[in-house]
């Protein structure tokens, strides 16, 4: 199924959990924050969250600003 | 108590900090330069961006907060490059449940690209959905004492005005109008923006405001480093000043030796 990542469509098994799509992103184990459709999903949550086909995926992280 | 000793906290939202220097983390060379140029400045307090990760690329790229560490500094999270309330307020959330839960938080939303010029009208909207949403907020302002005024009243733990635009290095280009904003304010006053050299940040500090908030002075610098830490010295220098209170400015001269016992021909 497809699902919206940081604004790029990206091809995800369906039923896959958000836990997972941090594994197939690489990003296990860092510091990110994740919104799914406007909604934040706090890491305990993240293993028990399925995706839906058309969900909208916001990653972010902490970089250098004022 | 000594008039040398130095317990002068500044205290925001309960907690208490040694330095009234705030610095940011944006616009240097490699992260590097970053961890160097904040350790020399001796700031406690450290503004940071939230921003989209960069999917399957350079998975190994240093992370700001392995540098900046979250144990040792209080990090500041910053709303920068939001025009509207509604993002501005998704970003402290974000931010919030990327630092475990850390609510305090530096609101700012932007009216145009060309000035960075704060969009009040949406800054008083976000202030007012994130403190009662329990953050704490330290907000980026204009030198408007109502506005000012407004901020601190919706429940605002620290108000800063900017001094001239950001990242501009021009200074307080209103000090008069800090000056009604700190007479009114029972909130923190920091300077945020414009600062662009230490005498300057020593004059916010002379002056009277909590604090000053510094990134591209530091991060502009040709020696960021060691401009960090000559920054360090002005505000300590200058918030010393203040509480010594300056001496009464004079239209004539007034000789500072003795005028008996000059030695004279007559």
């Amino acid at each position: 199924m497809q699902i919206q990542v940081n604004g790029e469509a990206r091809e995800i098994n369906a039923d896959a959990t958000l836990a997972e799509l941090i594994e197939q992103l690489e990003l296990t184990g860092k510091r990110i924050a994740i919104e799914l459709n406007l909604e934040i999903i706090p890491r305990s949550e993240h293993t028990g969250t399925r995706l839906n086909a058309g969900d909208q995926v916001e990653i972010v992280h902490a970089i250098g600003g004022g | 108590m000594s008039e040398l000793e130095n317990h002068d906290p500044l205290i925001i939202a309960g907690q208490s900090f040694n330095s009234r220097l705030l610095v940011g983390t944006g616009k240097y060379k490699d992260m590097a330069e970053t961890g160097a140029a904040i350790e020399a400045s001796g700031a406690e307090i450290v503004t940071m961006a939230v921003r989209r990760t960069n999917l399957g690329q350079n998975p190994d790229e240093p992370n700001l907060l392995d540098v900046i560490s979250p144990d040792r500094y209080t990090l500041l999270p910053n709303t920068a490059g939001c025009y509207t309330a509604d993002d501005a307020v998704r970003t402290c959330r974000l931010a919030r449940e990327l630092l475990d839960g850390h609510d305090l938080v530096k609101l700012e939303v932007l009216g145009d690209q060309k000035t960075l010029y704060p969009n009040i009208i949406e800054t008083v909207k976000a202030a007012e959905t994130l403190v009662k949403d329990g953050f704490k907020v330290m907000v980026y302002t204009n030198d408007d004492p109502i506005v000012a005024k407004r901020l601190e009243e919706i429940g605002c733990v620290a108000v800063m005005p900017l001094g001239s635009l950001i990242g501009s290095g021009l200074g307080i280009q209103n000090p008069h109008n800090i000056r009604l904003i700190m007479e009114e304010a029972k909130v923190p006053i920091l300077v945020d923006a414009g600062i662009g050299t230490p005498s300057e940040a020593a004059m916010a500090m002379e002056m009277g405001c909590a604090g000053v908030l510094v990134n591209s002075a530091i991060a502009g610098a040709q020696h960021p480093v060691l401009m960090a830490q000559a920054m360090q010295k002005a505000v300590v220098a200058g918030r010393e000043a203040f509480r010594a209170v300056r001496m009464p400015r004079k239209a004539y001269a007034s000789a500072s030796s003795p005028l008996d016992g000059v030695i004279s021909a007559r």
